[in-house]
Protein backbone atom coordinates (compact mmCIF):
# COMPACT_ATOMS: atom_id res chain seq x y z
CA UNK A 1 0.00 0.00 0.00
CA UNK A 2 1.70 3.08 -1.26
CA UNK A 3 2.10 6.33 1.46
CA UNK A 4 -0.97 8.06 -0.19
CA UNK A 5 -3.20 5.37 0.22
CA UNK A 6 -2.30 4.41 3.72
CA UNK A 7 -2.66 8.32 4.45
CA UNK A 8 -6.45 8.29 2.84
CA UNK A 9 -6.84 5.20 4.57
CA UNK A 10 -5.93 6.77 8.09
CA UNK A 11 -7.71 9.96 7.46
CA UNK A 12 -10.94 8.06 6.33
CA UNK A 13 -10.90 5.92 9.72
CA UNK A 14 -10.43 9.02 11.66
CA UNK A 15 -13.28 10.37 10.12
CA UNK A 16 -15.39 7.18 11.01
CA UNK A 17 -14.54 7.18 14.43
CA UNK A 18 -15.36 10.45 14.93
CA UNK A 19 -18.61 9.86 13.71
CA UNK A 20 -19.23 7.07 15.71
CA UNK A 21 -18.07 9.02 18.82
CA UNK A 22 -20.59 11.60 17.81
CA UNK A 23 -23.28 9.24 16.81
CA UNK A 24 -22.88 7.97 20.52
CA UNK A 25 -23.37 11.18 22.56
CA UNK A 26 -26.06 11.79 20.78
CA UNK A 27 -28.07 8.39 20.86
CA UNK A 28 -26.84 8.30 24.51
CA UNK A 29 -28.74 11.09 25.25
CA UNK A 30 -25.60 13.28 26.37
CA UNK A 31 -26.33 16.08 23.68
CA UNK A 32 -30.40 16.50 22.08
CA UNK A 33 -30.44 16.00 18.58
CA UNK A 34 -31.78 19.25 17.90
CA UNK A 35 -28.08 20.77 18.44
CA UNK A 36 -26.39 17.93 16.88
CA UNK A 37 -27.45 15.53 14.11
CA UNK A 38 -27.04 12.04 14.52
CA UNK A 39 -24.62 11.11 11.50
CA UNK A 40 -26.65 8.08 10.75
CA UNK A 41 -29.36 10.70 9.89
CA UNK A 42 -27.42 12.08 7.39
CA UNK A 43 -27.78 9.86 4.41
CA UNK A 44 -31.50 10.24 4.66
CA UNK A 45 -31.54 14.22 5.12
CA UNK A 46 -29.51 14.11 1.72
CA UNK A 47 -31.94 11.91 -0.19
CA UNK A 48 -34.38 14.87 0.73
CA UNK A 49 -32.22 17.84 0.20
CA UNK A 50 -31.73 15.84 -3.34
CA UNK A 51 -35.37 15.45 -3.92
CA UNK A 52 -36.13 19.34 -3.02
CA UNK A 53 -33.44 20.16 -5.60
CA UNK A 54 -31.09 21.66 -2.84
CA UNK A 55 -27.76 20.04 -4.01
CA UNK A 56 -26.85 20.40 -7.79
CA UNK A 57 -27.60 24.03 -8.34
CA UNK A 58 -26.80 25.66 -4.52
CA UNK A 59 -23.67 23.62 -4.64
CA UNK A 60 -22.61 25.15 -8.24
CA UNK A 61 -23.93 28.53 -7.51
CA UNK A 62 -21.38 28.59 -4.65
CA UNK A 63 -18.66 26.83 -6.24
CA UNK A 64 -19.30 29.63 -9.22
CA UNK A 65 -19.49 32.25 -7.45
CA UNK A 66 -15.94 30.74 -5.01
CA UNK A 67 -14.77 30.23 -8.55
CA UNK A 68 -15.49 33.64 -9.63
CA UNK A 69 -14.07 35.59 -6.45
CA UNK A 70 -10.77 33.42 -5.98
CA UNK A 71 -9.85 34.01 -9.77
CA UNK A 72 -10.70 37.93 -9.10
CA UNK A 73 -8.74 37.74 -6.17
CA UNK A 74 -5.88 35.85 -8.44
CA UNK A 75 -5.76 37.93 -11.51
CA UNK A 76 -5.95 41.63 -8.79
CA UNK A 77 -3.79 40.14 -6.17
CA UNK A 78 -0.85 38.41 -7.81
CA UNK A 79 0.25 41.66 -9.89
CA UNK A 80 -0.62 43.95 -6.83
CA UNK A 81 1.85 41.59 -4.95
CA UNK A 82 4.18 41.37 -7.53
CA UNK A 83 4.76 45.24 -7.62
CA UNK A 84 4.82 45.24 -3.95
CA UNK A 85 7.78 43.13 -4.65
CA UNK A 86 9.69 44.89 -7.48
CA UNK A 87 9.25 48.59 -6.03
CA UNK A 88 10.32 47.84 -2.35
CA UNK A 89 9.62 51.16 -1.24
CA UNK A 90 5.94 50.69 -2.25
CA UNK A 91 6.47 47.25 -0.43
CA UNK A 92 7.81 48.76 2.63
CA UNK A 93 5.11 51.81 2.70
CA UNK A 94 2.00 49.26 2.17
CA UNK A 95 2.30 45.94 3.31
CA UNK A 96 1.59 46.80 7.14
CA UNK A 97 -1.64 48.56 5.85
CA UNK A 98 -2.83 45.46 4.04
CA UNK A 99 -1.79 43.27 6.42
CA UNK A 100 -4.00 45.06 9.08
CA UNK A 101 -6.86 45.04 6.68
CA UNK A 102 -6.45 41.46 6.33
CA UNK A 103 -7.81 41.41 9.82
CA UNK A 104 -10.80 43.69 9.30
CA UNK A 105 -13.81 41.57 9.26
CA UNK A 106 -15.20 42.91 5.49
CA UNK A 107 -18.75 41.04 5.68
CA UNK A 108 -19.85 43.41 8.50
CA UNK A 109 -19.84 46.00 5.51
CA UNK A 110 -22.54 44.00 3.80
CA UNK A 111 -25.28 46.71 3.99
CA UNK A 112 -23.12 49.39 2.31
CA UNK A 113 -22.47 46.52 -0.83
CA UNK A 114 -26.22 45.73 -0.61
CA UNK A 115 -26.88 49.41 -1.75
CA UNK A 116 -24.10 49.12 -4.07
CA UNK A 117 -24.89 46.02 -5.76
CA UNK A 118 -28.39 44.92 -4.56
CA UNK A 119 -29.42 41.56 -3.54
CA UNK A 120 -27.22 39.91 -6.44
CA UNK A 121 -24.50 37.90 -6.93
CA UNK A 122 -22.11 41.08 -7.56
CA UNK A 123 -22.84 41.53 -3.53
CA UNK A 124 -21.74 38.13 -2.54
CA UNK A 125 -18.77 37.65 -4.97
CA UNK A 126 -17.28 41.36 -4.04
CA UNK A 127 -17.62 40.49 -0.27
CA UNK A 128 -16.02 37.27 -0.88
CA UNK A 129 -13.40 38.73 -3.55
CA UNK A 130 -12.67 41.36 -0.56
CA UNK A 131 -11.58 38.52 1.44
CA UNK A 132 -10.08 37.15 -0.65
CA UNK A 133 -7.83 39.19 -2.37
CA UNK A 134 -5.33 40.84 0.93
CA UNK A 135 -4.10 37.06 1.61
CA UNK A 136 -3.05 36.55 -2.53
CA UNK A 137 -1.44 40.03 -2.30
CA UNK A 138 0.74 39.30 0.66
CA UNK A 139 1.63 35.47 0.21
CA UNK A 140 2.47 36.59 -3.25
CA UNK A 141 5.13 39.48 -2.39
CA UNK A 142 6.33 37.00 0.20
CA UNK A 143 6.55 34.33 -2.40
CA UNK A 144 8.65 36.61 -4.78
CA UNK A 145 10.80 37.74 -1.90
CA UNK A 146 11.91 34.28 -0.78
CA UNK A 147 13.11 33.19 -4.29
CA UNK A 148 16.86 32.61 -3.80
CA UNK A 149 18.93 34.96 -4.81
CA UNK A 150 21.86 33.02 -6.62
CA UNK A 151 18.50 31.83 -9.06
CA UNK A 152 18.09 35.22 -10.25
CA UNK A 153 22.30 35.67 -10.66
CA UNK A 154 22.18 32.72 -12.52
CA UNK A 155 19.52 33.87 -15.28
CA UNK A 156 21.62 37.33 -14.91
CA UNK A 157 24.79 35.30 -15.86
CA UNK A 158 23.03 34.03 -19.00
CA UNK A 159 21.86 37.37 -19.78
CA UNK A 160 18.42 36.59 -19.36
CA UNK A 161 15.75 40.13 -19.76
CA UNK A 162 14.66 41.39 -17.13
CA UNK A 163 11.10 39.96 -18.68
CA UNK A 164 12.37 36.66 -18.87
CA UNK A 165 14.03 36.89 -15.54
CA UNK A 166 10.67 36.95 -13.85
CA UNK A 167 8.66 34.44 -16.78
CA UNK A 168 11.55 32.32 -16.63
CA UNK A 169 12.76 32.39 -13.28
CA UNK A 170 11.12 34.69 -10.41
CA UNK A 171 7.67 32.99 -11.09
CA UNK A 172 8.13 29.57 -10.81
CA UNK A 173 10.27 29.76 -8.08
CA UNK A 174 7.36 31.94 -6.56
CA UNK A 175 4.50 29.44 -7.60
CA UNK A 176 4.29 27.27 -4.03
CA UNK A 177 4.07 30.67 -2.56
CA UNK A 178 1.53 31.93 -4.53
CA UNK A 179 -0.54 28.89 -4.10
CA UNK A 180 -0.33 29.01 -0.57
CA UNK A 181 -2.38 33.01 -1.08
CA UNK A 182 -4.85 31.04 -3.08
CA UNK A 183 -5.58 27.94 -1.09
CA UNK A 184 -6.03 31.01 1.92
CA UNK A 185 -8.15 33.27 -0.49
CA UNK A 186 -10.43 30.27 -1.60
CA UNK A 187 -10.91 29.22 1.85
CA UNK A 188 -11.60 33.29 2.85
CA UNK A 189 -14.07 33.61 0.04
CA UNK A 190 -16.08 30.58 0.80
CA UNK A 191 -16.46 31.38 4.20
CA UNK A 192 -17.64 34.99 3.38
CA UNK A 193 -19.61 34.03 0.50
CA UNK A 194 -21.48 31.31 2.41
CA UNK A 195 -21.83 33.90 5.40
CA UNK A 196 -23.23 36.49 2.83
CA UNK A 197 -25.88 33.60 1.39
CA UNK A 198 -26.77 32.42 5.04
CA UNK A 199 -27.26 36.26 6.39
CA UNK A 200 -29.30 37.75 2.76
CA UNK A 201 -31.21 34.42 2.28
CA UNK A 202 -29.92 34.23 -1.33
CA UNK A 203 -27.53 31.85 -3.65
CA UNK A 204 -26.17 28.73 -3.12
CA UNK A 205 -25.36 26.58 -0.03
CA UNK A 206 -25.48 29.15 2.65
CA UNK A 207 -29.10 29.87 1.83
CA UNK A 208 -29.93 26.35 1.88
CA UNK A 209 -28.45 26.27 5.96
CA UNK A 210 -30.06 29.04 6.84
CA UNK A 211 -33.60 27.86 5.06
CA UNK A 212 -32.85 24.40 7.11
CA UNK A 213 -32.18 26.08 10.17
CA UNK A 214 -35.40 28.47 10.22
CA UNK A 215 -37.16 24.93 9.37
CA UNK A 216 -35.54 23.15 12.32
CA UNK A 217 -34.54 20.28 10.01
CA UNK A 218 -31.19 20.07 12.60
CA UNK A 219 -30.30 17.14 10.01
CA UNK A 220 -30.92 18.98 7.10
CA UNK A 221 -28.37 21.83 8.00
CA UNK A 222 -25.50 19.74 8.69
CA UNK A 223 -25.88 17.89 5.24
CA UNK A 224 -26.05 21.36 3.66
CA UNK A 225 -22.73 21.91 5.95
CA UNK A 226 -20.99 18.52 4.52
CA UNK A 227 -21.70 19.89 0.93
CA UNK A 228 -20.18 23.01 1.65
CA UNK A 229 -17.02 20.68 2.80
CA UNK A 230 -17.26 19.18 -0.23
CA UNK A 231 -17.17 22.99 -2.56
CA UNK A 232 -14.38 23.44 -0.31
CA UNK A 233 -12.73 20.32 -1.11
CA UNK A 234 -13.16 19.98 -4.93
CA UNK A 235 -12.11 23.21 -4.82
CA UNK A 236 -8.52 22.52 -3.21
CA UNK A 237 -8.02 19.50 -4.99
CA UNK A 238 -8.36 21.73 -8.28
CA UNK A 239 -5.59 24.02 -6.97
CA UNK A 240 -3.65 21.68 -6.41
CA UNK A 241 -3.37 19.77 -10.07
CA UNK A 242 -3.20 23.39 -11.19
CA UNK A 243 0.12 23.84 -9.21
CA UNK A 244 1.45 20.62 -10.27
CA UNK A 245 0.86 21.17 -13.53
CA UNK A 246 2.58 24.68 -13.19
CA UNK A 247 5.41 23.96 -11.29
CA UNK A 248 6.00 19.83 -11.10
CA UNK A 249 8.30 20.23 -7.76
CA UNK B 1 42.46 34.46 -21.81
CA UNK B 2 41.17 35.98 -18.72
CA UNK B 3 43.04 39.18 -17.52
CA UNK B 4 41.90 40.91 -14.21
CA UNK B 5 43.72 44.50 -14.49
CA UNK B 6 44.24 46.16 -10.93
CA UNK B 7 40.54 45.58 -10.08
CA UNK B 8 39.75 47.49 -6.69
CA UNK B 9 36.48 47.03 -5.10
CA UNK B 10 35.05 49.38 -1.92
CA UNK B 11 31.92 49.13 -0.31
CA UNK B 12 30.40 51.77 2.06
CA UNK B 13 29.12 50.60 5.64
CA UNK B 14 27.41 52.07 8.22
CA UNK B 15 31.17 52.01 10.42
CA UNK B 16 32.77 53.15 6.60
CA UNK B 17 34.03 52.58 4.07
CA UNK B 18 35.62 48.97 3.53
CA UNK B 19 38.36 47.93 1.42
CA UNK B 20 37.35 44.44 -0.27
CA UNK B 21 39.82 44.23 -2.85
CA UNK B 22 42.68 46.40 -3.68
CA UNK B 23 45.00 46.04 -7.14
CA UNK B 24 43.82 43.13 -7.75
CA UNK B 25 45.14 41.43 -10.81
CA UNK B 26 45.72 37.91 -12.46
CA UNK B 27 45.96 36.17 -16.10
CA UNK B 28 43.98 32.77 -16.78
CA UNK B 29 45.70 31.42 -19.87
CA UNK B 30 43.12 29.30 -22.32
CA UNK B 31 43.12 26.18 -21.27
CA UNK B 32 44.74 26.25 -17.46
CA UNK B 33 43.08 25.60 -13.76
CA UNK B 34 43.54 28.05 -11.80
CA UNK B 35 42.78 28.59 -8.35
CA UNK B 36 42.46 31.16 -6.22
CA UNK B 37 42.52 30.95 -2.31
CA UNK B 38 42.15 33.43 0.80
CA UNK B 39 40.49 33.72 3.83
CA UNK B 40 37.27 34.46 4.93
CA UNK B 41 36.67 38.20 4.34
CA UNK B 42 39.47 38.31 1.55
CA UNK B 43 37.14 39.32 -1.48
CA UNK B 44 37.01 36.13 -3.00
CA UNK B 45 33.39 36.01 -3.33
CA UNK B 46 33.44 39.88 -4.86
CA UNK B 47 36.13 39.08 -7.29
CA UNK B 48 33.96 36.29 -8.62
CA UNK B 49 30.68 38.65 -9.11
CA UNK B 50 32.92 41.24 -10.79
CA UNK B 51 34.60 38.72 -13.33
CA UNK B 52 30.96 37.40 -13.77
CA UNK B 53 29.49 40.63 -14.36
CA UNK B 54 27.13 40.92 -11.68
CA UNK B 55 28.95 43.83 -9.62
CA UNK B 56 29.74 46.89 -10.76
CA UNK B 57 30.94 50.11 -10.05
CA UNK B 58 34.60 48.65 -9.04
CA UNK B 59 38.22 50.14 -10.77
CA UNK B 60 40.10 48.35 -12.92
CA UNK B 61 39.33 46.10 -16.17
CA UNK B 62 38.13 42.26 -16.56
CA UNK B 63 39.45 41.35 -20.10
CA UNK B 64 38.44 38.67 -22.08
CA UNK B 65 40.82 37.28 -24.76
CA UNK B 66 42.01 41.29 -24.93
CA UNK B 67 38.60 42.51 -25.25
CA UNK B 68 37.31 44.82 -21.49
CA UNK B 69 33.90 43.44 -20.43
CA UNK B 70 31.36 44.87 -18.63
CA UNK B 71 28.16 43.67 -16.88
CA UNK B 72 27.38 39.52 -17.93
CA UNK B 73 29.28 38.15 -20.33
CA UNK B 74 28.04 34.99 -22.81
CA UNK B 75 32.09 34.07 -22.89
CA UNK B 76 32.12 33.45 -19.06
CA UNK B 77 29.92 31.05 -17.14
CA UNK B 78 29.59 31.02 -13.66
CA UNK B 79 29.10 28.00 -11.00
CA UNK B 80 27.50 29.33 -7.88
CA UNK B 81 28.22 28.23 -4.10
CA UNK B 82 24.79 28.27 -3.28
CA UNK B 83 22.12 25.70 -4.60
CA UNK B 84 21.18 26.76 -7.59
CA UNK B 85 19.08 24.31 -10.02
CA UNK B 86 16.10 25.17 -10.58
CA UNK B 87 13.88 22.75 -8.83
CA UNK B 88 10.66 23.17 -10.87
CA UNK B 89 13.19 21.25 -14.02
CA UNK B 90 14.51 17.67 -14.40
CA UNK B 91 18.17 17.47 -14.21
CA UNK B 92 18.36 17.03 -18.32
CA UNK B 93 15.72 20.28 -18.39
CA UNK B 94 17.78 22.18 -16.10
CA UNK B 95 21.28 21.37 -18.40
CA UNK B 96 19.23 22.32 -21.15
CA UNK B 97 18.22 25.78 -19.71
CA UNK B 98 20.25 28.09 -21.32
CA UNK B 99 19.88 26.27 -24.73
CA UNK B 100 16.51 26.98 -24.19
CA UNK B 101 16.50 30.76 -23.67
CA UNK B 102 18.45 31.35 -26.69
CA UNK B 103 16.78 29.59 -28.85
CA UNK B 104 18.30 25.80 -29.59
CA UNK B 105 15.46 23.35 -30.92
CA UNK B 106 14.67 21.20 -28.40
CA UNK B 107 15.54 17.73 -30.30
CA UNK B 108 19.14 19.51 -30.23
CA UNK B 109 19.63 21.16 -26.97
CA UNK B 110 18.15 18.11 -24.89
CA UNK B 111 20.65 16.01 -26.95
CA UNK B 112 23.68 18.15 -25.52
CA UNK B 113 21.96 18.03 -22.23
CA UNK B 114 21.96 14.46 -22.20
CA UNK B 115 25.74 14.61 -23.34
CA UNK B 116 26.83 17.24 -20.71
CA UNK B 117 25.26 14.97 -17.96
CA UNK B 118 27.05 11.88 -19.14
CA UNK B 119 30.10 13.87 -18.80
CA UNK B 120 29.55 15.05 -15.35
CA UNK B 121 28.59 10.99 -14.34
CA UNK B 122 24.84 11.88 -14.45
CA UNK B 123 23.78 9.07 -16.48
CA UNK B 124 20.01 8.03 -15.33
CA UNK B 125 19.61 10.96 -13.64
CA UNK B 126 18.19 12.68 -16.32
CA UNK B 127 14.27 12.83 -15.56
CA UNK B 128 14.99 13.12 -11.79
CA UNK B 129 14.23 16.44 -10.01
CA UNK B 130 16.60 18.03 -8.16
CA UNK B 131 15.22 17.16 -4.61
CA UNK B 132 16.16 13.65 -5.52
CA UNK B 133 19.47 14.37 -5.80
CA UNK B 134 22.62 14.65 -3.66
CA UNK B 135 24.42 18.15 -2.42
CA UNK B 136 26.92 16.67 -5.15
CA UNK B 137 25.17 15.90 -7.56
CA UNK B 138 22.72 19.13 -7.87
CA UNK B 139 26.25 20.68 -7.99
CA UNK B 140 27.17 18.50 -10.98
CA UNK B 141 24.15 19.42 -12.34
CA UNK B 142 24.80 23.07 -12.35
CA UNK B 143 28.11 22.63 -13.83
CA UNK B 144 26.92 20.69 -16.34
CA UNK B 145 24.46 23.74 -17.02
CA UNK B 146 26.97 26.32 -17.30
CA UNK B 147 29.27 23.73 -19.67
CA UNK B 148 25.70 24.09 -21.80
CA UNK B 149 26.43 27.22 -23.78
CA UNK B 150 29.96 26.73 -24.25
CA UNK B 151 31.60 29.29 -22.41
CA UNK B 152 34.92 30.35 -22.97
CA UNK B 153 35.76 30.87 -19.05
CA UNK B 154 34.37 28.14 -16.17
CA UNK B 155 34.33 30.37 -13.50
CA UNK B 156 33.15 28.63 -9.60
CA UNK B 157 32.76 30.10 -6.78
CA UNK B 158 33.44 27.18 -3.98
CA UNK B 159 31.07 24.65 -6.05
CA UNK B 160 31.62 21.90 -3.54
CA UNK B 161 31.91 24.48 -0.10
CA UNK B 162 28.87 22.57 1.24
CA UNK B 163 29.85 19.04 0.68
CA UNK B 164 32.44 16.93 3.12
CA UNK B 165 36.06 16.21 2.37
CA UNK B 166 35.11 13.15 0.87
CA UNK B 167 32.67 13.52 -1.27
CA UNK B 168 34.62 16.88 -2.78
CA UNK B 169 37.95 14.57 -3.44
CA UNK B 170 35.92 12.61 -5.58
CA UNK B 171 33.83 15.37 -7.09
CA UNK B 172 37.48 16.56 -7.60
CA UNK B 173 37.97 13.56 -9.92
CA UNK B 174 35.32 14.68 -11.98
CA UNK B 175 36.63 18.54 -12.65
CA UNK B 176 39.68 16.71 -13.45
CA UNK B 177 38.22 14.72 -16.31
CA UNK B 178 35.80 17.39 -17.31
CA UNK B 179 39.19 20.27 -17.58
CA UNK B 180 40.93 17.24 -19.41
CA UNK B 181 38.21 16.37 -22.03
CA UNK B 182 37.41 20.14 -22.57
CA UNK B 183 40.12 21.38 -21.96
CA UNK B 184 38.45 24.08 -20.67
CA UNK B 185 39.19 27.28 -19.28
CA UNK B 186 38.92 27.31 -14.96
CA UNK B 187 39.13 29.69 -12.55
CA UNK B 188 38.17 27.95 -8.91
CA UNK B 189 37.45 30.12 -6.30
CA UNK B 190 38.05 28.23 -2.95
CA UNK B 191 38.99 28.17 0.43
CA UNK B 192 40.19 24.55 0.89
CA UNK B 193 44.04 24.41 0.28
CA UNK B 194 44.08 20.40 -0.87
CA UNK B 195 40.78 20.99 -3.10
CA UNK B 196 42.58 23.88 -5.08
CA UNK B 197 46.41 21.72 -5.22
CA UNK B 198 44.77 18.67 -6.69
CA UNK B 199 43.17 20.42 -9.25
CA UNK B 200 44.51 23.75 -10.58
CA UNK B 201 47.86 24.23 -12.37
CA UNK B 202 48.40 27.57 -10.60
CA UNK B 203 47.34 28.67 -7.19
CA UNK B 204 46.82 32.36 -6.43
CA UNK B 205 46.93 33.18 -2.81
CA UNK B 206 45.01 36.52 -1.97
CA UNK B 207 45.48 38.20 1.52
CA UNK B 208 42.89 39.03 4.37
CA UNK B 209 40.41 42.73 3.77
CA UNK B 210 41.26 44.09 1.54
CA UNK B 211 42.21 41.10 -0.39
CA UNK B 212 45.71 41.54 -2.45
CA UNK B 213 47.55 38.62 -4.76
CA UNK B 214 50.03 37.71 -2.22
CA UNK B 215 51.59 34.97 -3.70
CA UNK B 216 51.45 32.92 -6.84
CA UNK B 217 52.09 29.26 -6.28
CA UNK B 218 52.74 27.01 -9.62
CA UNK B 219 51.30 23.66 -9.22
CA UNK B 220 53.75 21.58 -11.16
CA UNK B 221 52.12 18.05 -10.34
CA UNK B 222 51.97 15.78 -13.28
CA UNK B 223 48.35 15.35 -15.02
CA UNK B 224 46.59 13.41 -15.52
CA UNK B 225 45.65 13.66 -12.30
CA UNK B 226 43.65 12.25 -9.56
CA UNK B 227 42.75 12.43 -5.84
CA UNK B 228 45.38 9.64 -5.56
CA UNK B 229 47.30 12.35 -5.97
CA UNK B 230 46.52 13.67 -2.64
CA UNK B 231 49.14 10.82 -0.35
CA UNK B 232 51.98 12.22 -2.51
CA UNK B 233 55.13 13.51 -0.64
CA UNK B 234 54.98 16.52 -3.38
CA UNK B 235 50.80 17.00 -2.96
CA UNK B 236 52.05 17.73 0.82
CA UNK B 237 54.97 20.01 0.18
CA UNK B 238 52.17 22.39 -1.98
CA UNK B 239 49.92 22.35 0.57
CA UNK B 240 52.20 23.53 3.04
CA UNK B 241 53.80 26.11 1.17
CA UNK B 242 50.27 27.34 0.48
CA UNK B 243 49.18 27.24 4.08
CA UNK B 244 52.57 28.82 5.35
CA UNK B 245 51.14 31.61 3.14
CA UNK B 246 47.54 31.19 4.28
CA UNK B 247 48.02 31.11 7.54
CA UNK B 248 49.05 34.89 8.95
CA UNK B 249 46.11 35.50 6.91
CA UNK B 250 43.91 33.42 8.39
CA UNK B 251 44.73 34.65 11.62
CA UNK B 252 44.21 38.04 11.18
CA UNK B 253 40.30 37.08 9.63
CA UNK B 254 39.54 35.33 12.90
CA UNK B 255 41.12 38.25 14.93
CA UNK B 256 39.12 40.99 13.13
CA UNK B 257 35.85 38.67 13.54
CA UNK B 258 36.66 38.08 17.40
CA UNK B 259 37.43 42.21 17.68
CA UNK B 260 33.89 42.44 15.75
CA UNK B 261 31.78 39.91 18.06
CA UNK B 262 33.33 41.82 21.48
CA UNK B 263 32.61 45.23 20.09
CA UNK B 264 28.93 44.00 19.55
CA UNK B 265 28.99 42.67 22.97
Amino acid sequence: MSRRTRAAVAGLIGVAAAALAVEAVVRLGWISPLIIAPPSSLPGAFGKLWVEGFVVQPFALTIGQAFAATSAAALAGIPCGYLLWRRPTLGTAYEPWIGAAFAAPTILLFPLFLVLFGRTYATTIFVGFLAAVIPVVLKTREAFLGVPRVLLDVGRSLRLSEAALVRRIAFPAAVPGIFTGLRLALIYALVNIIGMEFLIDFGGLGRIVSEMYFRYEIPGMYAAIFLIVAVSWTFLAALARLETWLRPR
Amino acid sequence: MLAVENITKRFATPEGTISALEGVALDVPKGRFVALIGPSGCGKSTLFNIIGGLVDDYAGRVLIDGHPIDGTHHDVGMVFQEESTFPWLTTVENVAFPLDVTGVPKAERLERARRLLALVGLEGFENRFPAELSGGMRQRTAIARTLAFEPKLLLMDEPFGALDEQTRLLLGDQVLRIHRELEQTTLLITHSITEAVQLADQVIVMTYRPGRVKRVVEIDLPRPRTSEIVSSPEFGRLVATIWNDLREEASLGMKDIELHARAGH
